[in-house]
């Protein structure tokens, strides 16, 4: 399903806060099908770049399109329309804490489809289903889930609408490396399976390896270099380098290789 | 969106299908298709152009539904991505549809058990708060014995926050207070020529009750809810938990400069309320009755003596340990969602209140008993 058409694509943004400049110049594409990995330093702005894509933070120059959308400049019903074309799961789930999980899930088909209660209460089921929660977790608060199963139910949440994008903040942060290689296998299937565009802001270098189509480097306040994997063993930036290098990424390579 | 072209619906076609996309924007209109197709034991989906997961959804349950009425139907012309999707979402399909709830059978004695389970937490509440007082208290004499223990910079701040920054509110609260006695109390005694007395009106019942009482009522609302948020907050993001493993106590630390602020300045704005309520109503007395104000002064000296406000004035310390137990209390007791924080600070507000007012009719018997 891949083509050369970008879903997302970001021209000269710029982003500051009072004297800091956060983002400068900063360019990116995103392809329709792929999973693209953003890393970068902590503080290197990897998360304000999803929330300023997704419209939580305005920015103070540049252009972003999505699905063909000037979201910037898009009037209120098409803004509604691309935005029922996503879903974003936030850190830690962004769960709604007085609903459970189930009515959760079918919060965005209610809000924004107004979809027969039978229907979205089974449509809810099957996405509980599809991210691998029990469904007894359904019934439950979000409260009452570990920090796993809430990634999950944020996951199943994200998918509610039938997104063609999904915006993933880093999704294996604070799990245990079974959770998090679940995970990793859980967000590549379901990418596979249901044509996804994936956007996905992480630390993790296994992560990395194991779902990622490309790589976007945020360095020096712009996208540095973007590439496949390979690509990005070849970069001679000094802080690239160290990331791809350090000892951390030797055990992450074995790992895949060993798989 | 474009749904389903009609003339698959044609009774008399061999082969049955649908068209279009079919996701769940549309998941309506491709239901009335497919449940209006004629039955058939192959599904063509050649025609589909988009399929999302309600789309295959859609189709899986009505595959397993015709295969539960015995008539098993296969999939045909579906592209690789489409089957891989289907397939994905009837692996999903939860098995067997979970039974209705029953609503369990009633016996006699269901509702003595109703009344125990809502009681017990209740009363368990109170022996919990009972404990949480019993500890403040001890930790307080602790901080006698050991001055040196007592966070200095901490009770200040909460003096300040709590005390300081809520004399303008309290001060203008006694001032209308004032006023509204000496306009109601003007109304009734004129009737009788006794306009004079408006003063002890005025005095005693500000002096005594509504000074000290309305103001412990503003500061429960202003600095129990704080209380609980801030510590409540605190809790869910385990900064109480990192205070345990320092091997340091978050009681000391944290609740003890609270109530002790509360302590030390409730007094003081129950002063300013009196002041102010003084002379809001000498300010009344005089425009709506002509009362000068040293006539005011005068009748204020002669008539009221100086017990009554230092009958109210010694409620407040019990009032503060009130609101600032009840405030750190609740926060506590926050649990690790935003929901019970909410609960928390909102019920924190009300017992204080509650409280308060029950306390203060406690005094009053006790006042009338010992006859001041």
């Amino acid at each position: 399903m891949m083509d050369d058409d970008p879903v997302i694509s970001v021209r000269n943004l710029g982003n500051r806060f009072g004297k800091t400049v956060v983002h400068k110049g900063l360019d990116l594409d995103v392809r329709r099908g792929e999973v693209l990995g953003v890393v970068g330093a902590s503080g290197s702005g990897k998360s304000l770049l999803l929330r300023t894509i997704v419209g939580l933070q305005r920015p103070s120059e540049g252009h972003i399109t999505v699905l063909g959308t000037d979201v910037l400049a898009a009037a209120p019903g098409n803004l509604h329309d691309v935005q029922n074309r996503w879903g974003v799961m936030f850190q830690d789930g962004a769960l709604f804490s007085s609903l459970t999980v189930r009515e959760n899930v079918a919060a965005p088909m209610r809000e924004r489809l107004g979809i027969d209660a039978d229907t979205r209460t089974a449509l809810s089921d099957l996405r509980i289903a599809l991210v691998g929660l029990p469904p007894r977790a359904g019934d439950l608060f979000p409260s009452e889930l570990s920090g796993g199963m809430r990634k999950r139910a944020g996951l199943a949440r994200a998918l509610s609408l039938d997104p063609e994008i999904l915006f993933l903040d880093e999704p294996t942060a604070g799990l245990d490396p079974i959770g998090a290689s679940e995970f990793d296998a859980l967000i590549t299937s379901m990418q596979k399976a249901l044509g996804l565009t994936v956007f996905l802001v992480t630390h993790d270098l296994d992560t990395l390896h194991a779902t990622c189509d490309r790589i976007a480097v945020l360095a020096e306040k712009r996208v540095l270099v973007t590439g496949t994997m390979d690509e990005m063993m070849l970069v001679d930036d000094p802080w690239v380098h160290a990331y791809f290098h350090g000892p951390r990424a030797h055990a992450a390579q074995q790992t895949e290789k060993a798989i | 969106m474009a749904s389903a072209s009609p003339d698959t619906l044609t009774p008399a076609s061999e082969l049955s299908s649908l068209a279009g996309p079919v996701t769940l924007a549309n998941l309506q209109q491709s239901r009335t298709v497919l449940y209006g197709l004629a039955r058939s034991d192959t599904l063509d989906l050649s025609a589909v152009t988009v399929l999302d997961t309600a789309g295959a959804w859609l189709i899986a349950s009505f595959l397993a539904e015709r295969q539960a009425g015995g008539q098993a139907v296969a999939i045909a012309g579906a592209t690789e991505a489409q089957s891989l999707i289907l397939k994905t979402v009837t692996n999903a399909l939860p098995t067997a549809p979970k039974p209705p709830k029953r609503r369990p059978h009633h016996r006699a004695g269901d509702e003595l058990a109703f009344l125990g389970a809502k009681i017990s937490p209740f009363l368990a509440g109170i022996g919990q708060s009972l404990g949480f007082l019993g500890l403040v208290i001890a930790r307080l004499g602790n901080t006698v014995v050991h001055p040196s223990r007592l966070r200095f910079t901490a009770l200040v701040h909460h003096m300040q926050e709590a005390g300081l920054n809520a004399v303008p509110i309290v001060a203008l609260m006694g001032f209308l207070i004032g006023i509204v006695l000496a306009f109601q109390g003007a109304t009734q005694l004129k009737q009788f020529g006794a306009e004079v007395f408006v003063v002890d009106l005025i005095s005693i019942s500000i002096l005594r009750e509504l000074g000290i009482l309305l103001t412990a009522i503003i500061v429960a609302g202003r600095s129990a809810s704080a209380y609980t948020a801030a510590i409540g907050s605190m809790k869910m993001r385990e900064e109480i938990d990192a205070i345990r493993v320092l091997g340091l106590d978050p009681v000391e630390l944290l609740v003890i400069p609270r109530v002790l602020a509360l302590v030390i300045l409730l007094p003081a704005l129950g002063f300013v309320a009196n002041m102010a309520g003084l002379f809001g109503g000498g300010l009344m007395a005089w425009i709506d009755l002509g009362i000068s104000p040293g006539m005011f002064r005068a009748q204020l000296l002669s008539g009221t003596d100086v017990s009554h406000m230092l009958v109210g004035l010694s409620k407040a310390p019990v009032f503060a340990v009130i609101i600032g137990v009840v405030g750190c209390y609740q926060g506590m007791q926050v649990k690790g969602d935003t929901e019970s924080l909410g609960s928390r600070t909102s019920r924190s507000v009300v017992v204080a209140i509650f409280l308060v007012i029950v306390v203060d009719a406690l005094f009053s018997i006790f006042f009338a008993l010992w006859g001041v």
